[in-house]
């Protein structure tokens, strides 16, 4: 039977090829949506790791990770760095990392920051940073640029930079009397790290030396000379990263921080606050899914496009087969077998495009963004995809198969056509 | 000649049709309505009949394709109505070879896959057939070979490759294959020459002898009829109302 079903599929091999190519496309583009979508959810997820909380000024969990991780969004306060001393010597506290926002440059957010911020920060799989080209801040005007700074303004190491005030991208201030140099460029994370300007704390205090209550003092303005002598501790940051010596205290140390008395502060953990922000931003890969899932039903309604319309110059075939002893439920099961073969066909070559499509796009993101994707051995979710497309194609096939055994029934041995 | 109702007892008989009536679903009136209709065993049969007067809805009934609305079909001492579904094309698998018009063959099939294409679904057929040559391949060949064609060089050529006389050709082999008692051919000559046409009717005659087969051989053309052992009018057969007028036989 399977002979039969075999070559009949050979002898019509033009439009079987094209179900089968149909049916391929539909699986290779689910399974490649399945798979950006869980790994979208990972790197998401993985945007910052290895660090226990983050703390803020107190708003929103979602506002605090925006601002403080992805650079979206502005703090509606700051903290002290009172308060930021005071919770980096806690004794739970293996290391802070203090983040100062507010200032961008072209279009690109500038992050006032310590040298713990390449020390510790963690993303992806416990990824470190590392430096493409150059130093970590070695002068109080150096600046790092991460990687996609660098290439899309065509940074190099030694140009000077001037940071603008404020985070608009028009009409802003700028300090021009303080320009920055670039020191050292960052490797690509694929991570909002690549679209941040980083320079020292001190380096934020020195350019807002002149600037008094969000307005630039009117003069001459203070030399840099001048600003390297004086003290340049800031008064206030805008958030911190906590690292702690066990994961075990980090509700202690994060319920600690939210009854702080001396200023109303947030703590969040940031895998948990991800998490609710991709839950918020997620409906749209369920939206791709689902359109995935519908190509998905085109190519199994092509399928019986292509049987269906098969049957009516193969009922010659038919009544042959019953002539010589087939049942009709034979006859079913032979187109039942064909549209299996077909499904088969089709997920096999789906599959081998989708695995080299993802190896394809994980090389590019990889050169491009350095975004560390997941290995791509088949898993158990993109087999259950397979066989709920295969169960799908056997129940699309049997709708012909029951059509050629009602026809082999009525026809009898007349050889219609 | 001379004229015969078929009076003879049911047991001699490889075919008995009695009061048969069958109605495909949209006609208005009945295609089959046949009172009796009996085929002994190991005849040759002429079954004449112009087009639209039944025959092949007839042989549809006879090889069990096709259930009769009402009446007794018996095949081979069997009455198919004591057989269900699967078990009917089975019967029809061990005990009947069908040659059509035209377009016998599945064109995607090789000669040998066509020939031996009643052996799926006939494990009798098949045990026959591999026990008269040793080995269904053989038995292919020399079927081919009989019927005068090239067995080494069709063999494994695909079916639409042939040409149409060729196809008839091979269709009998497959019909023949496992000798089955019953061999019913639903006008095969039609599409021939009368060179070919003749050639064919003598390998299948001395074939179907050679096998002890009964054949129901079906064609408007009345020019074959007296090369058979009987011969039958369907329309008379088929509008016959009372008893001794519902066929007409002719024996040689």
């Amino acid at each position: 039977m399977l002979d039969i079903a075999w070559q009949s599929l050979r002898n019509r091999w033009s439009t079987a090829l094209l179900a089968v190519f149909a049916i391929a496309i539909s699986v290779a583009l689910i399974l490649t949506v399945d798979q950006v979508r869980r790994d979208a959810r990972t790197a998401f997820v993985q945007t910052v790791s290895g660090t226990d909380l983050v703390v803020g000024a107190r708003s929103g969990a979602v506002q605090l990770l925006l601002y403080s991780v992805f650079r979206i969004g502005n703090a509606t306060n700051n903290m002290s760095w009172q308060s930021a001393t005071e919770i980096a010597e806690r004794r739970e506290v293996a290391w802070t990392i203090p983040l100062s926002l507010g200032d961008s440059y072209r279009g690109y957010r500038v992050l006032g920051t310590n040298q713990g911020y390449f020390t510790h920060y963690r993303f992806g799989r416990d990824r470190q940073l590392s430096l493409s080209d150059g130093v970590v801040f070695d002068d109080l005007f150096d600046v790092v640029l991460g990687s996609e700074v660098a290439r899309e303004l065509e940074h190099k190491l030694g140009d000077q930079i001037i940071i603008a005030h404020g985070t608009g991208s028009v009409g802003l201030a700028t300090h021009d009397n303080q320009p920055f140099k670039v020191a050292g460029i960052l490797a690509p994370t694929g991570t909002p790290v690549d679209r941040t300007v980083h320079v020292s704390l001190e380096g934020i205090e020195a350019v807002h030396v002149d600037w008094r209550n969000g307005m630039q003092v009117q003069g001459e303005g203070t030399s840099a000379d001048v600003i390297r002598d004086m003290d340049l501790e800031p008064s206030e940051i805008t958030a911190m990263m906590v690292g702690l010596k066990t994961r075990g205290t980090v509700f202690r140390v994060q319920r600690a921080i939210n009854n702080y008395r001396a200023e109303p502060l947030l703590a969040i953990l940031p895998g948990v606050a991800l998490q609710q922000l991709w839950d918020l931003v997620g409906v749209a890969e369920t939206a791709l899914l689902a359109v995935s899932a519908v190509v998905v039903l085109a190519g199994l309604i092509n399928l019986i496009s292509v049987l269906l319309s098969s049957l009516a110059e193969r009922r010659r075939e038919m009544a042959i087969l019953r002539s010589a002893g087939a049942s009709p439920g034979t006859i079913f099961r032979l187109l039942c077998l064909e549209s299996t073969l077909l499904a088969l066909a089709g997920i096999v070559a789906g599959f081998v495009l989708h695995q080299l499509t993802i190896q394809l796009v994980s090389a590019i993101l990889s050169t491009r963004f350095g975004m560390d994707l997941p290995s791509h051995l088949p898993g158990v979710s993109e087999l259950l995809l397979c066989i709920a497309i295969l169960v799908g194609a056997i129940i699309a096939g049997a709708i012909p198969a029951w059509r050629a055994y009602r026809q082999s029934l009525a026809d009898g041995m007349a050889q219609r056509t | 000649m001379r004229q015969e109702t078929q009076e003879t007892s049911p047991t001699a008989a490889l075919i008995n049709l009695e009061r048969v009536r069958f109605s495909w679903t949209a006609a208005p009136s009945p295609t089959i309505d046949i009172k009796q209709f009996r085929v002994e065993a190991g005849k040759r049969v002429f079954l004449r009949g112009p087009s639209g007067s039944g025959k092949t809805t007839l042989l549809s009934l006879v090889a069990a394709v096709i259930p009769p609305d009402k009446g007794v079909i018996e095949i081979a001492g069997t009455d198919l109505s004591t057989l269900q579904g699967a078990a009917r094309d089975r019967f029809r698998a061990d005990h009947m070879g069908i040659v059509f018009q035209q377009f016998n063959l599945l064109p995607f099939l090789s000669v040998a896959q066509n020939v031996t294409l009643p052996c799926r679904f006939s494990s009798a057929r098949r045990q026959r057939a591999q026990a008269d040559s040793g080995s269904l391949e053989a038995e292919v060949c020399r079927l081919l070979l009989a019927l005068k064609l090239d067995a080494g060089a069709l063999l494994h050529r695909p079916a639409m490759s042939l040409s149409v006389g060729q196809q008839q050709r091979v269709a009998v082999a497959r019909a023949l294959i496992g000798r089955p008692p019953l061999v019913i051919a639903d006008e095969p000559t039609s599409a021939l020459d009368t060179d070919t046409r003749d050639a064919f009717l003598e390998l299948l005659f001395k074939e179907i002898d050679a096998t002890g087969a009964s054949l129901l051989f079906v064609s408007h053309d009345k020019g074959l009829a007296e090369r058979f052992d009987q011969q039958l009018d369907l329309p008379t057969l088929n509008r016959a109302e009372t008893p001794g007028a519902d066929m007409t036989l002719q024996d040689r």
